[in-house]
């Protein structure tokens, strides 16, 4: 099989990329490879260096989305630089993450200092979420007054 | 204010007073934080790095706190400039490579410094001489509540604050001092308590932080985790094991005064005549002798009003303040004839070790 790219050398470097969820193979010899910066598969992710060795193969592990849909930073991206791409990047990779996370702090959950404007829209969401699980409880027992009364009080939060 | 004032000056916690400014030298605290919507700056390309730079810059120094502040782009520092900063540990060494995107932003007491675009949208820093973590983290808590007001801040309600590196994620807090600690190192101490502190989630850095060198038993302890524990209680425990290794740093001085003054005093000693009748010398021989001074003040081998001096070279030894007293480029070599020099005109009065009566005796017979 030859190299996609200079169509003269055997390929060598088999290269399967994920972009916008469509699987593409790429094959390549060893100079155009290098040439378009595919790293070495067997060297030393720098994500390993800097936050542990398997800290590379953690997020792949996570499976779901492989690119962020916000700033595009990938699985890869993440695997040769150790840092992530942009806040989204932890809901996207949440599930390799939170391993990784596990590993390196004391606990999962943040448990300081909260931003001040963050603090009423968090409690504000809380109250939301307890109406509507009030609301669906009402509905199910076929109360239609309180039911009604949630119905309000939410479209009050939400106004 | 101009660069130049940052430069001559040195800053409020150089000048070492503080409570147990003996051993500790400093105490730092520094939170990460970003800004929602915006790629993390090692992804965000060039425009919305500036974008970036644009939304935060004007925001810091509109702070009270930063007013009369000294703030300048990155590009307009020159690389030596930068060093010097990185010497005093106002910016990082990674802030110290960024150009066009990124700013430093500090107060006039040298107390506060904030760097825009490093590996976070902005990481602010507060450092006092001596330990006194709690203050410093007040300070640096009060400047990000009033920032947070002007800033749309990442943060998400399970993680805490959202960090370029998942190491610093949840209050994006690191807190550390650093401790001098001669009398461990000496009796080979020093790395069971490395041991000791590791094992409670606790780091044990050189002088530069990650990586770098123990020079002039000098050692950086930090926080390692930053999820999962508020910040004061991070603050509290740091702090509790910082007591801690003064108390162990304090036994291991007074054994070696008791058990082995030769030693001690053969260390001292050596500093002493070293430091003052040398013609070249490296930053890293100037850092660990002049430890060893310091250590003969604090055990009043030397008189208390010779401390000034002795913390003082330790910042004018290092490459970039030597740099930059002289117009032209030192090459190396230069450098170590120059430090030389600078260190035997500051000590040309500086007394002998007063050892009287603190000497071991010879066995008598001797040999």
């Amino acid at each position: 099989m030859n190299c996609d790219v200079c169509k003269q050398t055997s390929a060598t470097v088999f290269l399967t990329q994920i972009v916008d969820g469509k699987m593409q193979k790429v094959n390549l010899c060893e100079p155009c490879s290098k040439e378009k910066g595919v790293t070495d598969p067997t060297g030393f992710a720098l994500a390993d260096l800097l936050l542990g060795l398997g800290a590379a193969q953690e997020i792949e592990k996570g499976g779901g989305a492989v690119k962020c849909p916000t700033c595009g930073f990938s699985h890869a991206d993440f695997k040769k630089t150790g840092r992530l791409g942009c806040a989204a990047c932890y809901d996207v990779f949440s599930d390799g993450l939170s391993g990784l996370i596990k590993g390196m702090h004391k606990g999962t959950a943040h448990v300081g200092k909260v931003p001040a404007r963050m603090a009423k829209s968090i409690e504000r969401e809380q109250e939301l979420k307890d109406l509507q699980r009030g609301l669906r409880k009402a509905v199910a027992e076929e109360n239609y007054e309180s039911a009604a009364q949630f119905r309000d009080q939410i479209k009050n939060l939400q106004a | 204010m101009a660069i130049h004032n940052i430069l001559t000056n040195t800053g409020e916690w150089l000048r070492g007073d503080g409570p147990h400014s003996q051993i500790v030298v400093s105490s730092r605290v520094r939170l990460a934080r970003n800004l929602r919507g915006f790629a993390f700056p090692g992804w965000a390309k060039k425009a919305e790095r500036l974008a970036i730079l644009d939304a935060v810059k004007p925001a810091v120094e509109a702070l009270p706190e930063m007013a009369e502040a000294f703030s300048v782009y990155s590009q307009d520092l020159s690389a030596l400039e930068k060093q010097v900063l990185v010497e005093r540990h106002l910016i990082s060494r990674e802030h110290a490579a960024k150009g066009v995107g990124s700013a430093v932003v500090m107060n006039r007491k040298q107390t506060i410094s904030l760097m825009i675009n490093e590996e976070d949208h902005l990481r602010m820093q507060g450092i006092r001489a001596g330990l006194q973590l709690r203050n410093v983290f007040k300070m640096i808590d009060k400047l990000d509540s009033q920032l947070e007001e002007r800033l749309d801040l990442a943060f998400s309600p399970q993680l805490g604050y959202l960090t370029a590196c998942p190491t610093n994620v949840g209050t994006g807090m690191r807190a550390s001092a650093m401790v001098h600690l001669p009398a461990l190192v000496l009796s080979e101490q020093i790395n069971q308590v490395i041991q000791a502190v590791n094992k409670i989630g606790l780091a044990v850095r050189g002088l530069y932080g990650e990586g770098t060198e123990a020079l002039g038993n000098l050692f950086q302890v930090s926080n390692q985790t930053t999820l999962g524990e508020k910040e004061e209680e991070i603050i509290e425990r740091l702090n509790k094991v910082i007591l801690q290794i003064i108390e162990h740093e304090q036994n291991a001085r007074q054994m070696l005064l008791q058990k082995k003054p030769n030693t001690l005093l053969d260390h001292i000693g050596r500093g002493y005549g070293i430091l003052r009748h040398a013609y070249c010398m490296s930053s890293k021989e100037a850092l660990n002798l002049l430890s060893f001074m310091k250590l003969g003040i604090d055990l009043a081998f030397f008189p208390e009003s010779y401390r000034q001096p002795i913390d003082e070279l330790f910042m004018e030894t290092q490459p970039a303040h030597l740099q930059k007293g002289t117009p032209q480029k030192l090459a190396a070599e230069e450098r170590d004839t120059l430090r030389a020099e600078i260190i035997r005109a500051k000590l040309i009065d500086f007394p002998k070790p007063a050892t009287e009566g603190r000497l071991e005796k010879g066995n008598g017979s001797g040999g």
